[in-house]
């Protein structure tokens, strides 16, 4: 499955790294946060458990607001407000 | 509504079998396997403490996704200190749990030889975990969470080593004469071809001739008193990690802690408090790394106090005892290092599916006397890894995070020219993350930190070259939209 990196309107952009382990997930998320705009919404959906540690400590460096956690038989999709 | 409430009820259950009884299960699975191997035997207790602690630190492991791949290549690739400061919070702990084993005198650690070479191997380590995406004990926690990619890791691990230590033929060009010369100056048995392969030039007649002591010892103190033991424990682990935690903290968290609590000239009180904050920012990962600590420690001291009740010095004697002669190197020893190790059991692995496709395994001091070439079933390291898989996948399942994750083409070339890498590295520096880093520093040896200079400086170049890589393939893809 290839990465995937779209804008879905509204100052809402989705970022799909399913499939992928470290440290593809973070290093996209790191670039996909990078491209967006201050206060749009990053939606993003992983399968690899240790990419969200990263990812959640990557957001509390940076000051971006991790809005939404959701879970589902190791399906993870995270909502990212850019600060 | 029948069918569809039938479904619900069908799909209550599947949820219930992987959450709870998947995971009871494993766990049942494995207590009568100890049961079974006890009845056959009770001497396997000895085997039976590696399988039950593999089991231990496979859940610590998943409970804080503790990966030392990630300690490095996040600071460089995301700037993220987190798995740095868990791995800092486990050395710290493991030093202390081993300075009081030493003090009941059932210390298993024996010091590795110092060299180049620990550099080198580090390197190359360094460099290939950053492309698996997991350290030795990394991929085998993330393997038990379902993901192919990390077996592939540990196969490809498994077979390089294997092939990196009984390779010859023009390979033997890289071994420098001064090498061949004292090997064979070491009077082996003829059936090891000494002078042979170049990683058994590289043992005997590199290995061998350096010497491997605690910090302790090198100043001169031989016994383990009360000041070696303070050396080895607060001189050579306890201080350069603070040290690390207090750069890690300047380097990687300070300015966003002092953003958050709004602190424009802050006290030493504040630094402190965010040093403290630093280190508990991912609990998962604090707890893993104090748990992961004691438990090593623990482990070492079990083993130490089961081989003074069976008076032995190393499980092959047992085997032996227990008329399993086929595995054992020719002095009858097998692979026991009595604490938390990966990689040489994966070479044994690598090894022994080799010798029974055919291949000569054992003519090199490797397999032939250091390390034995057991079936894998009377592999007690290597019971401690497949524990470790199985802790991992206990949580795993009881957490909802179990998903079997298949290999692509680009995933499984990563996995396999990554693993490749870290088989070649452990061999040089004569074990991994673990063995040759997190088992050495916290015992008093200080070549554990030649090796994390290695690690790190191979992680760097590491993540570099994926940055790269990642770049061209964006490019490459029209971009992604990134």
């Amino acid at each position: 499955m290839a990465m995937s990196f779209e804008n879905t309107g509204n100052g809402e952009w989705t970022l799909n790294v399913t499939g992928y382990s470290c440290p593809h997930p973070q290093m996209y998320t790191k670039k996909a946060l990078q491209k967006i705009a201050s206060g749009e919404v990053l939606t993003l959906l992983f399968d690899n458990p240790s990419s969200g540690e990263s990812i959640a400590s990557m957001c509390e460096a940076e000051g971006n607001d991790l809005i939404d956690r959701q879970e589902q038989d190791g399906n993870f999709v995270w909502k990212i407000r850019k600060v | 509504m029948n069918v569809k409430a039938g479904t619900l009820q069908e799909a209550g259950w599947m949820q219930l079998n992987r959450q709870k009884i998947y995971p009871a299960g494993i766990l049942l699975a494995v207590a009568v396997g100890s049961l079974w191997a006890l009845s056959i035997d009770t001497r396997f207790l000895y085997l039976l403490v590696y399988v039950w602690f593999g089991v231990i630190y496979g859940l610590f492991l998943q409970y804080g996704r503790f990966c030392m791949a990630a300690a490095v290549r996040d600071l460089f690739a995301v700037k993220v200190p987190r798995m740095a400061v868990g791995m800092m919070i486990a050395v710290g702990l493991y030093a202390l749990a081993a300075a009081a084993v030493t003090l009941t005198g059932h210390n298993t650690f024996h010091a590795h030889a110092l060299g180049w070479h620990v550099l080198v191997g580090g390197l190359v380590f360094g460099f290939g975990f950053v492309f698996t995406g997991g350290c030795a004990s990394g991929s085998l926690y993330k393997t038990g969470e379902g993901n192919l990619n990390s077996a592939l890791v540990i196969f490809s691990i498994s077979f390089s080593q294997a092939l990196v230590v009984t390779a010859g033929g023009w390979l033997d060009a890289l071994a420098p004469s001064a090498w061949a010369e004292s090997a064979a100056a070491k009077g082996m048995p003829d059936e090891l071809s000494v002078t042979q392969g170049w990683f058994d030039m590289f043992t005997a007649g590199y290995i061998w001739d350096r010497k491997g002591a605690t910090l302790a010892e090198m100043l001169g103190m031989g016994e383990p008193g009360m000041t070696a033991i303070f050396i080895n424990t607060f001189v050579n682990a306890i201080f350069p990690v603070l040290i690390i935690l207090v750069a890690l903290y300047f380097f990687y968290y300070r300015k966003s802690y002092l953003r958050k609590t709004a602190k424009t000239a802050p006290t030493l009180a504040d630094e402190l408090g965010g040093l403290w904050h630093m280190c508990i920012s991912s609990k998962n990962t604090a707890i893993a790394g104090v748990g992961l600590g004691i438990f090593a420690g623990l482990h070492m001291w079990v083993t130490g106090v089961l081989r003074e009740h069976y008076n032995i010095f190393n499980f092959g004697e047992l085997l032996s005892a227990m008329g399993y002669n086929n595995g054992l190197s020719i002095d009858g020893s097998v692979f026991d290092p009595g604490y938390w190790y990966i990689t040489t059991q994966e070479a044994q692995w690598g090894g022994w599916v080799l010798e029974n496709l055919g291949f000569e395994m054992r003519d090199n001091v490797f397999f032939g006397l250091e390390n034995g070439l057991p079936n894998p079933l009377l592999n007690a390291p290597g019971f401690m890894s497949i524990g470790i898989i199985l802790g991992a996948a206990v949580l795993a399942l009881a957490r909802r995070e179990f998903k079997w994750k298949m290999p692509t083409v680009e995933t499984a070339t990563f996995a396999i020219v990554g693993g490749i890498l870290m088989g070649i590295g452990a061999r040089l520096a004569m074990g991994c993350n673990i063995g040759a880093f997190f088992a050495t520093v916290t015992n008093g040896d200080p070549s554990g930190w030649i090796f994390l200079i290695g690690m790190v400086g191979g992680g760097y170049v590491g993540v570099k070259v994926f940055t790269y890589w990642m770049d061209w393939k964006m490019a490459r893809d029209g971009g992604c939209g990134l």
